[in-house]
């Protein structure tokens, strides 16, 4: 039940051309990204063939390209995750799910995986951009991988804080804003840890930013998992709750 | 008979304000159940309860016999339901949109392209089946909302104005298709269209502020006689009138003739005998058959009129 939830709401995506500029406009600017760190490479190319254990092609071109793709997602992502929920509560056509015989976590994870599968796709193509430097280079694929996966986890904890924001107003506007404030507040909390002291340390945990960038660098810290596993099912269940309360209280 | 739907005592509130207060439904295998109220009665609320769209405050619902508060995945599984406005993906088309109710719905895999053919067929949207449904007309769209609810051929249909938005020849497909449905499931539908009911279903129910207020098979409605024109040679006054056995009320009309209103319980020609042994000379008797609009008007509007 939850696959056939997830194809619909996949499929689904793939039919509403607010999806598809959100994927061209990405591809286009990471790919401006990728030409200018290529660039910069060229240009540095020959003292590095100098330098022991000089940083390759992964640290110089695929970090900082997936390091930029962080922040596009988090921007882009409300825009996609704003009527997972809203326009269905809108429109009415919730009520087709609430009648079928599948349970709300069904629902909730049918559309989170669904929407998953197409950020899924749109890391795929980013991903195409370094690994077509193999044709001319060699990539640390050990580097890549633990990259891909912070810039993955990042992106699934926005998607979940979005389908939570997305089931609390039929309104796919204040769906996408509200979303902004709770990932740019998440962004930005460790900007109070500057003081160093215990509750700075907490805050600095809570921070989104703090967690992939060992990723990014090729350090897979089990904490930071568990952060982003930790924020993915609090706000899944969340959702759960929040649309089972509704059938509820309204 | 097997009940398919048992709805006991159902409660649901907004805010202070009772929607739904006490409400009961029971409906057998080949009911159709008219479900009649004015505007703001309860009854999209009612059919929202019934169909685990909305808990309720109070109350138990059963359908086919599971409880849907308590094993809700197992009692959907009979549900058919159609809210006021048509459940559709406008992007999707018609084939996609009946697959996915279909596969919801939990329809086994190889019988899954049967179902949305017989669907198809029932509604009549066999040639639109490769259009986008948003492109539809809103008759169309209304089909393929009333195709979804029934695509998994579920024991129970409830249908919240099925034939909202549909021209005069569809309204008559899409009541011989009820009509059939009725056959071998129970149906609820809720309709302002009092002929509709009259024509198509065998129960009613009328409710209103949350509470039933009229509940009778068509047929009974049909035959209960409550009101009594006669005619006499010699006219008596009203109080010898009322005075006779069985006269609950009578009232004097324009036209010579008078009203008369007996007790429910009172057998017409036991009362016919004795407005002959009382020798006024009766000359005229006719029973008069409430329509079902009048008796809606009468429960719906009594408080506002008193």
């Amino acid at each position: 039940m939850i696959g056939v939830i997830a194809s619909r709401e996949w499929k689904s995506l793939f039919l509403s051309p607010l999806a598809w500029s959100v994927l061209g406009v990405i591809q286009l600017i990471l790919a401006w990204i990728f030409l200018a760190q290529i660039d910069t490479f060229l240009q540095v190319q020959s003292r590095l063939a100098g330098m022991e254990g000089a940083p390759g092609l992964t640290d110089l071109i695929a970090t900082p390209l997936f390091g930029a793709a962080v922040t596009f997602l988090m921007l882009l992502t409300p825009l996609l995750t704003m009527r997972l929920i809203s326009d269905e509560l809108r429109n009415g056509t919730f009520s087709l799910l609430l009648t079928a015989p599948v349970s709300m976590t069904q629902i909730v994870l049918g559309k989170y995986l669904g929407f998953m599968g197409f950020i899924a796709v749109s890391l795929g193509l980013t991903l195409l951009m370094p690994l077509s430097l193999l044709i001319g280079g060699s990539l640390d694929f050990g580097k890549l991988a633990a990259a891909l996966l912070g810039l993955f986890l990042a992106t699934a904890s926005f998607a979940a804080v979005g389908l939570f924001i997305s089931s609390l107003t039929a309104q796919p506007a204040i769906a996408a804003i509200g979303t902004y404030g709770v990932l740019l507040f998440f962004w930005i909390i460790n900007l109070a840890a500057e003081t160093g002291e215990q509750s700075g340390r907490l805050f600095n945990w809570l921070s989104l930013q703090s967690h992939y960038e060992f990723m990014m660098r090729g350090l897979i810290r089990t904490s930071d998992l568990i952060y982003y596993l930790l924020l993915i099912a609090a706000f899944l269940l969340l959702t759960i709750r929040r649309l089972d309360n509704r059938r509820r209280e309204d | 008979m097997d009940t398919l739907i048992q709805a006991v005592n159902l409660v649901r509130r907004y805010g202070h304000r009772s929607a739904v207060d006490g409400l009961d439904i029971e409906l057998a295998r080949g009911d159709i159940l008219g479900f009649l109220g004015p505007n703001g009665a309860g009854k999209s609320t009612t059919m929202r309860m019934l169909t685990g769209n909305l808990a309720p405050h109070g109350g138990t619902v059963k359908i086919n016999g599971v409880d849907l508060l308590e094993r809700p995945l197992e009692a959907k599984r009979s549900l058919g339901y159609l809210p006021e406005t048509p459940p559709l993906y406008r992007e999707m088309t018609v084939d996609e949109f009946l697959i996915f109710a279909a596969r919801l719905n939990a329809v086994p895999k190889d019988h899954q392209r049967d179902a949305v053919l017989l669907a198809k067929e029932r509604c009549g949207l066999t040639d639109v089946g490769h259009r986008l449904i948003g492109n539809l007309s809103k008759g169309y769209q209304q089909r393929v909302g009333i195709a979804q609810a029934i695509v998994h051929n579920p024991t129970v249909v409830v249908l919240d104005e099925p034939t909202v938005g549909l021209d005069p020849n569809q309204i008559r497909e899409i009541r011989q298709l009820i009509r059939e449905l009725g056959e071998m499931h129970a149906v609820i539908l809720s309709t302002h269209i009092l002929p509709e009911v009259q024509s198509l279903c065998n129960r009613v129910q009328i409710i209103d502020k949350g509470r039933t207020v009229y509940s009778a098979r068509v047929a009974d409605e049909e035959s209960a006689a409550e009101i009594l024109l006669v005619a006499f040679d010699r006219e008596p006054s009203l109080d010898d009138l009322v005075s006779l056995e069985g006269i609950r009320e009578a009232d004097r009309l324009d036209n010579g003739r008078f009203q008369l209103r007996p007790y429910p319980d009172t057998a017409i020609s036991a009362l016919a005998g004795r407005l002959v042994a009382a020798g006024w000379g009766l000359r005229e008797l006719t029973p008069q058959r409430r329509t079902l609009e009048q008796i809606f008007v009468e429960l719906t509007t009594r408080e506002s009129v008193a």
